[in-house]
């Protein structure tokens, strides 16, 4: 009896310390979750701080009267030849200095130039060709402010600095303010961010050819590896007799699912390129490397969709007389297909992110084109994003935030879709 | 054999969410005796165990209503530390659990959380005690530094209960000690709990009614989470009061 | 006409197949009164399985194999034009040819374009030739199967072993693709290797992959010593670790001991939603926002931080493996049995005294193989060190400046104009097949102790 009073007593003595040191772990595993979730939330915040004012483009208006000999060749027909002759550039900065007759310095005209996109010209072209019957006729165009100008009326451009170490001088400035007051520049939806592809102006890039790029490579990608996976899953789940060629796949499909994906770019280098001679840069490549890195992904997810459906199904079919073949697809297959699905998803989304295989197969380049069939040379929109966040203008910055809200958007959208797919036709057996 | 007192139930209810498993529970446990606690599968014997060292608290969910007081305090006080209970009411659980350590750190492990060896050889000296009171002293003195997880099931068994003893409890709960056991290593746990209860308070729940007929002097009969009688072992199985009782004892139902 | 027109032809008459087949089988049966051994749409499958696998594997194999028979074809004769180039500029020479071929170059060189004309009638040719072995093989083999069929023919068995044979090609690709890799990773390693000692690839300290593309330039002669590159690799995942493992190790006991399921069930998915952001993107992140702060709040401390500090790229490498190290502990902890859990608490320990003396200790080869996982994973990072950390290679312990990794290497060799069998190019290969074997050594690792742990609980 006496035992167990001193042991209580000693037991009560060290509670105190013991509850605090609990409250202190439980405290700890707090701060690493929240510290976990604020990383997240400075990631995503500071991306979409600095990429939502992309959505907007400045512009200002210019005033412009082409003539009839800039696009129509002796016959009095539209030409290829003379629009190709005619200084488009030039026709838009001339009109664009009619703003300010009073500048007449040729070393001022140039910075005067500037403010406009250096893409203005073929802005204007691209107007006449869709409707030539405005030859002749004064009209008013919205062409693109240059990088720099977007950026100041964004507020992104600090010209507290000394005017050397600024890419916009007091002369500009000035002149912006004019603009200002004649209500000629403004901010508009950013249209050609998503009508086009890269550029080597800020102002004119956009991301529909990365997102074509990307969306090609991942036909390719799909069409590639979920049949082979599915044939897989189906062959380990329900054919493969226990031995050393089942052990050794199992092992390379749980090792190949582990290899960094800068692996398989090397390996789509140096097979498919180098040795097969596909072509370089092409979305075909591109979604075959990737086909190869989500191979294992959907094999195991497919594997675990396809043991999730009840032995009792297959039973029930081989019992009726169903080969085995019949029974797995026929009948367990259909039933396995949303999990199947659920893993795809998932696969094809870590491919969609992914770059580093792309950079090796040279699906890195610079592109003003939109590629148009799968062995043209395209790049992707995670590589767009490297491209741009690489380049020096600090336009570019906005625009890369900008692409990647879209493609972590759009990814999040993707596996909240796998999410919901797996709820919805989730069973219980 | 005293007749005092150890553990008061009143009017206890417990519900897991929105089932309630157990109904106005109210019993008196006599200090160093062994109490069984019998009934069919889902009866609420368990449940009604886990209350009395606050295991219940562990599981989500679950709410204890009434009072339940040793030695005259109220063990679901405010105040009251479920740590420090559980030092005082060891158990003992159905599958053998010893930790992946080697036997010594097993039942040195209560001892060691709760300081109760101010030095190794007070410690070495707590646990050969223990191993020695749980009879398993004589098999396991050469490797003591051997897994506890290579032991023979019924070895396991007494190791936990050495676990339990080292802590020096006043009660020791034990559910379903015997279940995961040969008939040889349960008569051994058996035997064991006859020489514990010289020390300890033992409730034990069982689903053999041979078992507990063997080894307690009171038993508890529950029957859909109400305690449907409680009486001394012998009158309960020679001339059960209840008719569910009388079923249960002699096989018309469990 | 080209692949996708040839495809669709094959379908269009192995489709056709299908259906005369059972049609036949009909006619047959119907006619002589015999039971078909098989359900009738066997029949037709296996006639669409004679007509399609044997044509379209052989435009398959021809249309993989003519290029690189052209290439041989032309570079033997390119090099009777040019006896003194090496193996490399006839590379060169023949992507020009085909350049030229293809009307996108002009070449003023009369032999050049006498065999650009060659080529480009020999790739027409070799088109219409692929066209025609395709179709006759397509025809023979659709008119042989329907000859063949009768209603005694075991249809079913037939198709069920091929679908079979072919599922465990599928599965076998799995085994394909790890040859593939070792192969072409080890094929370009020791060419590499032919030309630098692999000792001294192995074990020297300096680093500087720049050669000349034309011998008489300065320095021609690289140095390619990995050392300094493994060193910066791991000095990189270092910090990744510190960073990842005690927050992902204190989340997931967070979760697994101390949060109620619906806690749970928000904090999960919310920091795997950091698994799932990609890495160009934590590389944005890295390059842009990370690297300034530190440095920046290393100018604030009076310490001089690189602008592509180890750190910065280490630090935001350690967010993205957060959620691995957290979910995957978080799974093992929970593997531990709760009976276990019980014993510790039923003793009067506390939780905390149970997740240390008990949960952790049981759990742990589970945590040692989220551990390596994560290594394997940090090591074979790319984006991010690609965007953040230092293309010069720099053997120091010191987080502030910049290191290179392996994986940066092999993209800044490979990348850019370089003639593809340089030294320079080959080395990336030797890098290349050193990532691939660490971490493969680490996958195996965590595996094997993964499986230890579900030996013991299951």
């Amino acid at each position: 009896m006496k035992q167990h009073k001193t042991n209580t007593e000693l037991i009560a003595k060290s509670l105190k310390r013991r509850h605090r040191k609990q409250t202190r772990l439980k405290y700890y595993g707090l701060f690493s979750v929240l510290l976990g979730i604020s990383f997240l939330l400075i990631l995503l915040g500071s991306i979409t701080l600095n990429g939502y004012t992309a959505f907007q483009q400045t512009v200002i208006k210019v005033n412009v009267k082409i003539d009839e000999n800039h696009i129509f060749g002796d016959d009095g027909k539209v030409s290829q030849d003379v629009m190709y002759a005619t200084n488009w550039d030039g026709l838009a900065k001339k009109a664009f200095r009619k703003v300010f007759p009073e500048v007449t310095d040729r070393f001022q005209q140039r910075k005067l130039s500037d403010l406009i996109s250096a893409n203005s010209g073929y802005e204007i072209q691209q107007m006449m060709i869709d409707d030539p019957s405005l030859v002749g006729k004064e009209i008013e165009i919205w062409v693109n402010a240059s990088d720099d100008v977007d950026q100041f009326i964004k507020g992104r451009l600090n010209v507290e600095v000394p005017e050397d170490q600024r890419r916009i001088n007091d002369m500009q400035l000035s002149w912006i303010q004019t603009l200002k007051e004649k209500n000629i520049i403004k901010k508009t939806f950013n249209t050609g961010f998503f009508t086009s592809a890269d550029s080597r102006e800020p102002e004119s890039s956009g991301i529909l050819g990365a997102i074509l790029g990307s969306a090609m490579a991942m036909v390719v990608t799909m069409f590639l590896a979920l049949p082979f996976a599915v044939m897989a899953a189906i062959y380990l789940e329900y054919f493969a007799k226990p031995g050393k060629l089942t052990d050794f796949i199992e092992v390379n499909i749980n090792n190949l699912a582990a290899v960094p994906s800068i692996v398989f770019g090397l390996l789509g280098l140096a097979v498919f390129l180098n040795f097969f001679q596909l072509p370089r840069s092409a979305p075909l490549v591109g979604g075959m490397v990737l086909a190869l890195m989500t191979l294992p992904t959907i094999i195991i997810a497919s594997r675990a969709a396809i043991r999730a459906v009840p032995p009792s199904i297959r039973d029930a079919a081989l019992g009726l007389g169903a080969s085995k073949m019949q029974a797995a697809v026929d009948h367990v297959l259909p039933l396995a297909s949303p999990g199947i699905l659920t893993g795809t998803i998932i696969g094809m989304a870590q491919a969609l992110g992914e770059t580093a295989p792309l950079i090796m197969i040279g699906m890195v380049v610079f592109l003003v084109d939109i590629p148009t069939g799968f062995t043209d040379t395209a790049t992707a929109l995670p590589v767009q994003i490297y491209i741009w966040s690489d380049s020096a203008e600090r336009a570019f910055y906005e625009r890369s935030s900008l692409a990647i809200m879209f493609l972590v958007l759009f990814l999040i959208g993707m596996n909240l879709l796998a999410v919901l797919l797996r709820k919805k036709f989730e069973k219980k057996w | 054999m005293s007749d005092k007192i150890k553990i008061q139930v009143e009017d206890v209810n417990v519900f897991y969410g929105d089932i309630q498993a157990l109904f106005d529970v109210t019993l008196d446990i006599k200090s160093k005796e062994i109490t069984s606690l019998i009934g069919p599968s889902g009866c609420g014997k368990s449940t009604f165990l886990r209350c009395m060292n606050r295991m219940n608290d562990v599981i989500d969910g679950c709410r204890v209503e009434g009072k339940i007081t040793i030695d005259g305090e109220n063990i679901y006080d405010a105040d009251k530390d479920p740590v420090l209970l559980r030092a005082r009411v060891g158990m003992v659980f159905q599958k053998p659990n010893p930790f992946p350590k080697t036997i010594f750190e097993n039942v040195a492990y209560g001892p060691k959380i709760h300081g109760l060896a101010s030095n190794t050889s007070e410690l070495r000296e707590i646990v050969e005690n223990s191993l020695e009171q749980a009879g398993l002293m004589d098999e396991v003195k050469d490797r003591l530094n051997d897994s506890a997880t290579d032991l023979s099931g019924g070895q396991q068994q007494r190791i936990c209960i050495a676990r339990a003893i080292a802590v020096n409890p006043e009660i020791i709960l034990m559910d379903e000690p015997c279940s995961a056991l040969d008939p040889i290593a349960t008569a051994r746990v058996e035997e064991l709990m006859g020489n514990l209860s010289n020390n300890y308070t033992i409730v034990i729940v069982t689903h053999s009614m041979q078992q507990a007929a063997r080894v307690s002097t009171n038993t508890a009969f529950f029957h859909l989470g109400h305690l449907v009688e409680f009486n001394a072992t012998k009158q309960i199985f020679t001339n059960p009061s209840d008719k569910r009782t009388e079923d249960y004892i002699t096989g018309k139902v469990g | 006409m080209d692949i996708f027109d040839i495809t669709i032809v094959i379908l269009a008459i192995s489709t056709a197949s299908y259906f005369f087949a059972v049609k036949k089988i009909t006619k047959i049966s119907n006619t002589n009164d015999i039971r078909p051994d098989s359900i009738l749409s066997y029949y037709g499958k296996i006639a669409a399985i004679w007509a399609f696998v044997p044509a379209f594997s052989l435009l398959l194999f021809y249309s993989f194999l003519s290029p690189i028979f052209s290439e041989m074809v032309f570079i033997e004769k390119l090099s009777k034009i040019f006896p003194e180039h090496t193996e490399s500029q006839l590379d060169l020479a023949f992507a020009q040819l085909q350049n030229v071929a293809n009307g996108i170059l002009e070449n003023p060189d009369i032999n050049i374009n006498r065999l650009a004309v060659e080529l480009k009638s020999w790739d027409e040719t070799s088109l219409a030739v692929r066209s025609w072995v395709v179709f006759m093989l397509l025809a023979i083999t659709a008119l042989f199967s329907y000859s063949r069929l009768t209603p005694k023919f075991k249809a079913r068995k037939t198709v069920e072993s091929f679908l079979q044979k072919l599922f465990l090609g599928a599965a076998v690709v799995a085994i394909l693709i790890t040859i593939a890799i070792v192969a072409s990773l080890l094929f370009e390693a020791l060419r590499f290797f032919e030309v630098y000692n692999i000792f001294e690839f192995l074990f020297g300290t300096h680093w500087s992959p720049n050669i000349a593309i034309r011998d008489d330039q300065v320095g021609s002669s690289g140095s390619f010593g990995m050392l300094p590159v493994l060193s910066g690799t791991l000095l990189i995942a270092l910090i990744a670790m510190m960073v990842a493992l005690p927050i992902g190790i204190f989340s997931a006991i967070y979760m697994t001991e101390f949060a109620s399921k619906g806690v749970r069930d928000f904090i999960k998915p919310t920091l795997e939603i950091l698994a799932g952001i990609p890495t160009v993107v934590y590389g944005f992140f890295a390059a842009l926002m990370a690297a300034p702060f530190f440095r920046s709040l290393g100018l604030s401390l009076g310490m001089d931080v690189s602008s592509e500090s180890a750190l910065a790229a280490g630090a935001v490498m350690g967010i993205m493996i957060i959620p691995f190290i957290s979910s995957l502990s978080d799974d093992v902890m929970n593997s531990v049995p709760q009976s276990l859990k019980d014993g510790s608490i039923g003793l009067g320990a506390t939780k905390a005294e149970t997740v240390i003396n008990v949960v952790l200790p049981a759990a742990l080869p589970g945590l040692v193989g989220a551990f390596l996982l994560a290594v394997s994973r940090a090591i074979g990072e790319t984006m991010i060190v690609v965007m953040a950390a230092g293309h010069a290679a720099n053997l120091t312990a010191n987080p502030l400046e910049a290191v290179t990794t392996v994986t940066v290497q092999i993209v800044s060799l490979l990348t850019g104009d370089t003639v593809f069998d340089s030294p320079k190019t080959l080395s990336a290969f030797a890098l290349g097949i050193t990532l691939f074997v660490v971490t493969l050594l680490l996958n195996i690792g965590a595996l094997t102790v993964s499986r230890k742990l579900s030996e013991k609980y299951d």
